[in-house]
């Protein structure tokens, strides 16, 4: 294992007793990687970043933040004006939630445009699953913590759902709120729960990058690798890329931090919590919206909130809902036009779940409803059986002289 | 098709705030503000002017209480000049080695005083209504600056039909029409060092640019540090472009 050709005694050394480098010469450089992947592959690795950067502000936020009813706003109005740089390191925090969401949606589409949560990836995309649940859960509580209108309001919306679960709801709420109400105790543990499920993403995306070396990345054409001639060593190539990619990405959240800060919030959330005035429209944040019009697409209580648990869990046997054998849409001309149309739907149910629910955006909120809940039980699984795919390239390095990348759907 | 998506997704996202905002109320015609844009900055002779406006008029109902007497020099007044203007305000203290509470006069280190001992105080004086603390006022309301300066302006007379709670005042701009504020703001009611001429418009405009420096006194630096920072990002993609390029020539 030490005879990786390493010539530095020190590297040689540690490697003969921890061998750290043979393992990142394993994954990194010998790790062999499909070599068609377009820019839609860099939104993993972002993601990745978008962790640490959330973990790294989080803990510098937590250390001059107060979890305390009476003082939690104050504290965050302090740490904007008084500790230094706080305003950035906040503003990065905050912004960088919606960030993290923008990347993790877009690889979550990309998966699901190019099959590569199809054999034999399905652990790999379940596990991706159970992070976006995990970051909701985490990006909810976080939102709770500057305890202005809309962290209370949304804590209180949020935490009722349970409530309508039979029987054990009422006590469920309870035990949720450590109170009769939402509370200091209850703010105290969303901090505390919101300090700890980073590391619990973190040692699952740990886990999910481990899936993913197993059998590697999938790619545009969704065929396998089949000899040396198709791949190519993750580095430097592909950390080349990623690096190229990040700089655009922090370009991208420089904006948002430095010139439109508050645009992604929401103005009430400067406005101190107040138990006795609800604001006007109580909404979440921008990346949860399409759930939350699910829920209150379904006049009864319960019904909107399965109905909203079901649109996140419905991922993970999507796997198996899908019945069609090549992995990626660009040889799936119908399939294709569907995953536009789910694309849309997606948008269509954001929007809706920003406006009140009166007139219109209550029909349209259950059309999308429906249609979302179509796609995945009806239009996939027939699908898969009836659409003729087009025929598939034979090699990947074969696809590689034509110029490769998602333009070929349009 | 993809064009289109994305077309959609940024209507979608621009149509956020414009929801934010809607309710009964006039929409806020929008202002220049110096401080807006890319290169905005504060303009320094108006957020002083508006904070003379704040002190003789808005600070009898209105606290501004995260805004400190040492933050008046980030807008030009000098040092010399907040503590005297700190020391004019009498300030509770204490309790001292006796066990008493004692006023003093104010230090730079005091937040501005509150008109009111509390919330409840400050209803019992307003007819029920809470005037709202304005420290984060620009930020705590949608299109925060253009509604605080339509807020200011707007008063007019009720249009026939509509009727008037006890003590309200007609306001189109405000929810409902009808806010507890009576009118705050009439001609030459303050006179300003730089002789300029204290008309409504005018102190509305100054005292809408103290509090939207009140509300984000980091923008400045904000605005500075992200040009440079866009700089540094846009010198480092064409690096890291380049570099790829000449990483991946051979593959391709």
């Amino acid at each position: 294992m030490n005879s990786k050709g390493f010539t530095n005694p020190i590297v040689k050394w540690i490697d003969y007793r921890l061998p750290v480098f043979s393992y990142l010469h394993h994954e990194l450089h010998e790790y062999p990687t499909p070599k068609n992947l377009n820019y839609w592959w860099n939104f993993g690795s972002l993601a990745g970043v978008c962790l640490v950067i959330q973990i790294v502000s989080g803990i510098v936020l937590a250390m001059h933040y107060t979890p305390h009813t009476t003082m939690a706003f104050d504290s965050i109005e302090h740490i904007m004006r008084d500790v230094n740089y706080g305003w950035l390191i906040r503003y990065i925090h905050s912004n960088g939630a919606s960030m993290f969401f923008l990347v993790v949606y877009i690889h979550l589409f990309r998966g699901l445009y190019f099959g590569s949560y199809k054999a034999p990836r399905e652990l790999l995309w379940m596990i991706g699953v159970v992070i976006v649940i995990l970051m909701m859960a985490t990006a909810f509580m976080g939102y709770v913590l500057p305890w202005g209108q809309m962290s209370f309001w949304g804590a209180t919306v949020i935490t009722n759902l349970f409530s309508a679960i039979p029987v054990i709801g009422e006590p469920i709420v309870t035990w949720l709120w450590g109170g009769f109400t939402v509370d200091n105790p209850t703010l105290t543990r969303f901090f505390s729960l919101h300090y700890l499920l980073p590391f619990v993403i973190l040692g699952i995306v740990v886990v999910h990058v481990l899936a993913l070396h197993q059998h590697g990345s999938n790619n545009p054409i969704g065929i396998d690798i089949k000899g040396p001639q198709d791949s190519i060593p993750f580095h430097p190539y592909y950390t080349m890329k990623d690096t190229f990619g990040l700089m655009v990405f922090f370009l991208f959240s420089a904006y948002w931090v430095f010139f439109n800060p508050n645009y992604l919030g929401h103005p009430d959330n400067y406005i101190p919590a107040d138990p006795l005035v609800t604001p006007a429209h109580i909404v979440p944040e921008w990346y949860l919206l399409p759930f939350y019009a699910i829920l209150r697409a379904v006049p009864s209580k319960l019904g909107g909130v399965i109905l909203m648990f079901a649109a996140l869990l419905i991922l993970f046997v999507l796997p198996w809902l899908d019945t069609s054998k090549v992995r990626s849409a660009r040889f799936r001309p119908i399939y294709r036009q569907f995953f536009w149309l789910l694309v849309i739907d997606c948008i269509v149910l954001g929007w809706i779940g920003a406006n009140p629910p009166e007139g219109m955006y209550i029909v349209i909120g259950r059309i999308a409803t429906t249609y979302y809940f179509v796609h995945f039980l009806i239009i996939m699984p027939l699908l898969g059986k009836l659409e003729r795919p087009l025929p598939l390239p034979t090699s990947i390095s074969e696809s590689v002289t034509k110029k490769p990348g998602l333009a070929a759907a349009e | 098709m993809k064009k289109t998506i994305i077309a959609f997704a940024f209507a979608a996202l621009a149509s956020v705030p414009a929801l934010a905002a809607s309710s009964d109320a006039k929409a806020p015609p929008s202002q220049q503000w110096k401080h807006e844009g890319f290169f905005g900055t504060f303009d320094r002779a108006a957020v002083q002017r508006g904070y003379q406006v704040y002190k003789e008029v808005c600070a009898s109902c209105h606290s501004l209480k995260y805004i400190s007497f040492r933050n008046l020099p980030a807008i030009g007044i000098s040092e010399a000049e907040a503590k005297a203007i700190a020391a004019s305000y009498s300030v509770k203290d204490g309790p001292n080695d006796e066990g008493d509470m004692f006023e003093r006069p104010g230090r730079l280190s005091d937040k501005f005083p509150s008109p009111y001992a509390n919330d409840k105080a400050a209803r019992a004086a307003n007819n029920g209504a809470l005037p709202p603390d304005l420290s984060l006022i620009t930020k705590a309301r949608a299109n925060g600056t253009n509604y605080l300066y339509a807020i200011l302006v707007g008063y007019a007379d009720a249009p026939a039909g509509v009727k008037l709670g006890d003590g309200m005042s007609y306001n189109p701009y405000f929810s409902g029409g009808q806010i507890g504020m009576p009118k705050p703001l009439n001609d030459d009611q303050v006179t300003f060092a730089d002789n300029t001429k204290a008309t409504v418009a005018q102190m509305s405009q100054d005292v809408t640019a103290f509090l939207a420096w009140a509300a984000e006194p980091e923008l400045d630096a904000r605005n500075r540090m992200g040009i440079k920072v866009i700089i540094f990002l846009l010198i480092a993609i064409g690096l890291t472009y380049a570099a790829m390029r000449r990483v991946w020539a051979a593959v391709h």
